[in-house]
């Protein structure tokens, strides 16, 4: 059964690529590059738009909502509504976001006060260092446990890592960080229970020291629910190669069984899972969101939280926007990134 | 259906799957009888400790404001699965639509469905729920529409794939020559063909869709009146349990959530299966 489970995933994992199959036939890099990068400009096109206009069609007063609970003179409401630019119509307001764009200008934000791009570029840099700590070891991770698996398929170490990376993987990411926290900042308190720093102004070596060790619950919980889609596409894909002809002459060579692993079998297998990697990585920079909320690390997700509370609509607008233009980039990387690795693809 | 059933029990993790899934939805059902409503009424529960550890009365303990922890999870279990099992129909008929028009329909139709298909499957569903979660008032309602409008994707390139080789059979053929019109090709050719590969997916997608419940009720968009597994995670944050020590009030709805997706993951597994052999082969 657990093989089914595997298997079939690979499948799925691997079926992105294999659609483009006929595609890729007989056209040059040039003309897949334009294409890709074709596809990827109307995606962002589409996530402007639907940036606006989600925030504007939508049912809901914005003035309303932000003050719920205030008692508010019509006056006031006409003031605020003004000041907030809503007393425009929806083209004209809509023409100004378009206008403004290009400027990197994303309105400004009704709880701060400040202008959006200032604040998301005040917390891109956490966000990032979490990301690409966490990416980086559950990559790591993932792999090498996955093709350990793959190797030794059916064994005990396979079958115990195959099933916790499953288990990890119906595991809300929020709740593990609140165990986490639970353990390592309620019961045994040698961890910060969140936070980037202690704030007690050290600086140098000592600053570092304790942004590290504040980093360590937020990576630790990002790295388990995502290392279990490395480890079962590094599975699958290395199991595919298993039967190769190839493997077969290595081993009639004389080769130990470690050099076939690793100089032939691995690298073969590492082309569909590095494609699969960078389509993941910006699902891991939308699974911050949480990771940050419960460990308060200021971040791009901790500010989209923050942002919800108003809710706080241009800040909300514009981490949807710089979220979903981190993903789509990330996805034009990985299907540039496989048509250059893969010299059958290239060929073609 | 009789073949299907024996093909499925063959899955011991499946029917354990599906055992599991009966029990917890039976408990769901039951829960005014077992646990009535107003031992949820923070007004009459004056008396009860708050925050107290396990005991006799209490087996898993009182939440800050009092109630038993274990019939909060009673309740909560209502509403996380009708939010994970309706966000689920609704994805499932969006998906399923949009696969087979995509599919069936070449030309500039297809290819624009195609790239919305493609859009969907790479914005992070998880904010863009967000975003409609937080526009929209804060219901039960919402959230499933959130989760079932941000979710859909996956099942409509599936449905698309398999709609383009029931396309290309020769029975489909024969029916255009007969006269078919595209209404009848579609529902009574298409829509049975992909129906199988829908109904395991659905079963999947509960399992995603009722983690996307607890996570946008953890991040407080849920209707926080109403008790699910999300919204006892969030007054769990709120309320400082964790650095506080009171694991009672967090393993509880963590666990639940847990066995409740790895179930229908079980038994969507199983059934995808049964209807797709070549998967059992390997």
């Amino acid at each position: 059964m657990s093989n089914t489970l595997i298997d079939s995933d690979a499948v799925d994992a691997v079926e992105p690529l294999e659609g483009d199959r006929d595609a890729r036939v007989g056209s040059s890099f040039g003309q897949f590059a334009a294409r890709k990068v074709g596809g990827a400009v109307v995606s962002m096109v589409m996530v402007v738009l639907l940036g606006f206009f989600a925030f504007r069609i939508l049912p809901g007063d914005p003035v309303r909502t932000m003050t719920r609970g205030r008692v508010m003179s019509a006056e006031q409401l006409a003031a605020m509504k003004h000041q907030l630019g809503l007393d425009k119509s929806v083209l004209q307001q809509f023409w100004i976001y378009l206008k403004d764009l290009p400027q990197g200008k994303l309105g400004t934000s009704y709880v701060y006060k400040r202008p959006v791009s200032d604040l998301i570029m005040d917390h891109l840099g956490p966000t990032l260092l979490l990301t690409s700590i966490a990416a980086f070891v559950a990559i790591v991770l993932g792999l090498w446990v996955g093709q350990k698996a793959a190797w030794a398929r059916g064994s005990w170490f396979d079958r115990t890592h195959t099933a916790t990376a499953l288990i990890l993987w119906s595991v809300p990411t929020f709740w593990l960080g609140l165990i986490l926290l639970l353990v390592f900042a309620g019961w045994l308190q040698i961890l910060p229970p969140g936070g980037y720093d202690s704030g007690d102004g050290s600086t140098g070596l000592a600053h570092v020291l304790d942004v590290a060790q504040h980093l360590v619950l937020p990576v630790i919980t990002m790295v388990a629910v995502t290392y279990a889609q490395y480890l079962l596409v590094m599975r699958a894909s290395l199991i595919e190669e298993m039967d190769a002809p190839y493997l077969v002459t290595a081993r009639a060579k004389g080769l130990r069984e470690d050099l076939v692993r690793r100089r032939h079998a691995v690298p073969n297998a590492l082309l569909p899972t590095v494609t699969l990697v960078f389509l993941h990585l910006g699902g891991l920079i939308a699974g911050a969101v949480t990771t940050e909320t419960v460990f308060s690390w200021p971040g791009l997700g901790w500010l989209t939280y923050s942002a919800l509370d108003g809710p706080d609509l241009p800040l909300l607008q514009g981490t949807f926007v710089v979220f979903s233009a981190i993903v789509i980039l990330m996805n034009l990387i990985a299907d540039l990134i496989y048509r250059f690795l893969d010299p059958r693809v290239r060929a073609l | 259906m009789a073949q299907v059933w024996r093909e499925f029990r063959r899955s011991r993790s499946g029917v354990a799957g599906l055992v599991i899934l009966l029990v917890v939805v039976a408990l769901a059902l039951l829960a005014p009888v077992i646990a009535p409503d107003r031992l949820l009424d923070v007004t009459q529960l004056l008396d009860n400790p708050i925050n107290h550890p396990p005991t006799w009365q209490f087996p898993l303990g009182t939440d800050p404001s009092g109630r038993s922890v274990l019939v909060v999870l009673l309740w909560g279990a209502r509403v996380s699965l009708l939010v994970g099992v309706v966000a689920t129909v609704i994805s499932m008929v969006i998906g399923t639509t949009v696969g087979m028009a995509a599919g069936h329909f070449g030309g500039w139709t297809g290819a624009a469905l195609m790239r919305v298909i493609d859009f969907f499957l790479v914005l992070p569903s998880l904010v863009l729920a967000i975003v409609l979660a937080s526009v929209l008032s804060r219901s039960v309602w919402t959230v499933i529409l959130a989760i079932g409008i941000t979710s859909w994707a996956g099942t409509a390139r599936v449905v698309r794939s398999q709609t383009l080789t029931v396309d290309a059979r020769p029975y489909i053929e024969r029916a255009w020559a007969l006269g078919a019109g595209h209404g009848h090709v579609i529902r009574k050719h298409v829509l049975p063909a992909v129906m199988p590969l829908v109904m395991a997916n659905t079963t999947l997608t509960v399992g995603s869709a009722i983690i996307a419940e607890a996570t946008l009720s953890f991040l407080g968009l849920g209707d926080t009146s109403k008790q699910s597994w999300g919204t006892m995670l969030k007054l769990a944050l709120d309320s400082g349990a964790a650095t506080g020590g009171f694991w009672w009030f967090i393993l509880p709805p963590g666990v639940a959530i847990v066995i409740v997706v790895l179930a229908f993951t079980l038994v969507g597994r199983a059934f995808e299966a049964v209807i797709n052999p070549s998967l059992r082969e390997r």
